[in-house]
């Protein structure tokens, strides 16, 4: 495998930045979007992540690790962070961090979890929970005359769908279909759902209409145990291995 | 301009110095892996080893078990920045495995089935620092991470300690594994936070 082309130098990569948070975004009841700014971002492509890291005034630090949920905007970037029960720094940034104030970041990192706009084919996405953030920031970086993106989001109940309005919008777009698997409670019939919920099943898959002969690369991200059962089933449906990208967390990312 | 966080104190934990730099500990065993979970059936199961001479020896999964087995109990540090203290495992020792193995290799690249490899010095491998692991917890390691059978080298980031261990091929010159080519350290202490190339 050739080494990977990944925006800025090593040693751009892996320096701690000072950030400041510019604005918080409540996406849900547990997740927000933290747009940060960060001086001389060097850009990043869609699926990294950061390091962030916060400093306690006696020198304590605590360090985790957030997908960008967006392109670069300059310094701009954001990131969305799922509030983790007990989490000793998700709670902190989705309640506490004030506009204005300080953190560390670097990045960004991972090579592998990766959308390239110059990438042959079609895309599959496939996202449990908060793990739809990194596979946004593929979807928002799809130029509109990109090749053809579909996205099957499982997650528990309408309400906690991150980016709702936006998805729906695009998912209205030529070339973008995204569909929502609802696992504990659907919209209902009235609203067109007709799927009973329950977890993600082949048939969720199939019914997004790509196969192996169409050679999507696969993007599955969100918890463990529902990573495992959507690249197994993409797997036994003939998917080549070698498309199916996965990326996990458990519950450390806190 | 100041790092620090207006307001953040953060939860210490005692942990006896065991926790290396920028790590924090959880309860839970999560999984970091790159694609789809390989499943192999134990009567298709080997491991091998080549030298760099080409010499090739291998190892079904009955003479695996045939072999001496240690039961380490080690901490593990993940380079997403989780620890896991006192983790508990059923493995055979690389020096029982590499002793009738002559090489003047100073380095193993570990392929897994599924295509995963990753680099080590081959004295990391040795003086029981490292196993072949099939056991976590007294039960068999599940296939999510990373049975029927890994590499467990605790000392060193876990993603050195290749899941579904296939094959260890000794090499003179070291060679960048799967995501040592992606940006991540060829050494990887976690005591010296060797997270990324360059660390």
């Amino acid at each position: 495998m050739a080494r990977a082309a990944i925006p800025g130098g090593l040693s751009a990569r892996r320096a701690w930045r000072p950030a400041r948070l510019l604005e918080r975004r409540v996406e849900t009841a547990s997740a927000s979007t933290l747009v940060l700014e960060v001086a001389d971002w060097p850009g990043h492509l869609p699926g990294q992540h950061v390091d962030l890291r916060l400093t306690a005034d006696d020198g304590y630090t605590a360090t985790r690790s957030y997908s960008l949920s967006a392109p670069a905007e300059g310094d701009r970037v954001e990131v969305t962070v799922q509030r983790v029960p007990d989490g000793e720094v998700s709670t902190f940034l989705c309640d506490d961090l004030q506009l204005g104030d300080a953190a560390l970041l670097r990045g960004p990192v991972g090579g592998w979890f990766v959308w390239r706009p110059e990438q042959p084919g079609p895309v599959l996405l496939v996202a449990g929970g908060s793990g739809v953030v990194p596979l946004m920031a593929m979807l928002r970086a799809r130029p509109a005359d990109g090749p053809p993106f579909r996205l099957v989001y499982s997650v528990r109940q309408p309400d906690d769908v991150i980016y709702r309005a936006e998805l729906d919008a695009l998912g209205r777009a030529e070339g973008v279909d995204v569909r929502y698997v609802f696992t504990r409670r659907g919209a209902g019939e009235d609203d067109g759902d007709e799927r009973p919920p329950g977890r993600l099943r082949a048939a969720d898959l199939d019914a997004a209409g790509w196969g192996p002969a169409d050679a999507p690369t696969c993007y599955v991200c969100g918890p463990t145990g529902f990573v495992e059962a959507a690249a197994t089933i993409l797997a036994a449906a003939g998917h080549d291995p070698a498309r199916i990208r996965t990326e996990r967390f458990g519950p450390s990312g806190s | 301009m100041s790092f620090v966080t207006r307001g953040f104190h953060g939860r210490r934990r005692d942990d006896d110095g065991r926790l290396p730099p920028g790590q924090h500990l959880t309860g839970d065993f999560p999984v970091l892996s790159a694609g789809p979970t390989p499943r192999i059936p134990l009567d298709e199961w080997e491991l091998w080893v080549a030298t760099e001479e080409g010499t090739r020896h291998t190892w079904s999964w009955a003479e695996l078990m045939a072999l001496a087995a240690d039961e380490p109990t080690v901490d593990i540090h993940c380079v997403t920045s989780w620890s896991k203290l006192d983790t508990t495992w059923r493995g055979v020792s690389l020096d029982t495995i590499l002793a009738d193995v002559e090489t003047a290799a100073d380095y193993a690249l570990v392929h897994s089935y599924g295509g995963y490899t990753t680099n080590l010095p081959l004295e990391d491998l040795l003086d029981g620092k490292a196993w072949v692991a099939y056991e976590f917890e007294g039960d068999d390691l599940h296939p999510e991470h990373g049975g029927p059978a890994r590499l467990l080298v605790p000392h060193l980031y876990f993603w050195k300690s290749a899941k579904w261990v296939h094959g260890i091929e000794l090499v003179l010159e070291d060679t960048p594994g799967f995501w040592e080519q992606l940006g991540y350290h060829d050494y990887g202490d976690p005591w010296r936070e060797q997270r990324y190339q360059g660390d």
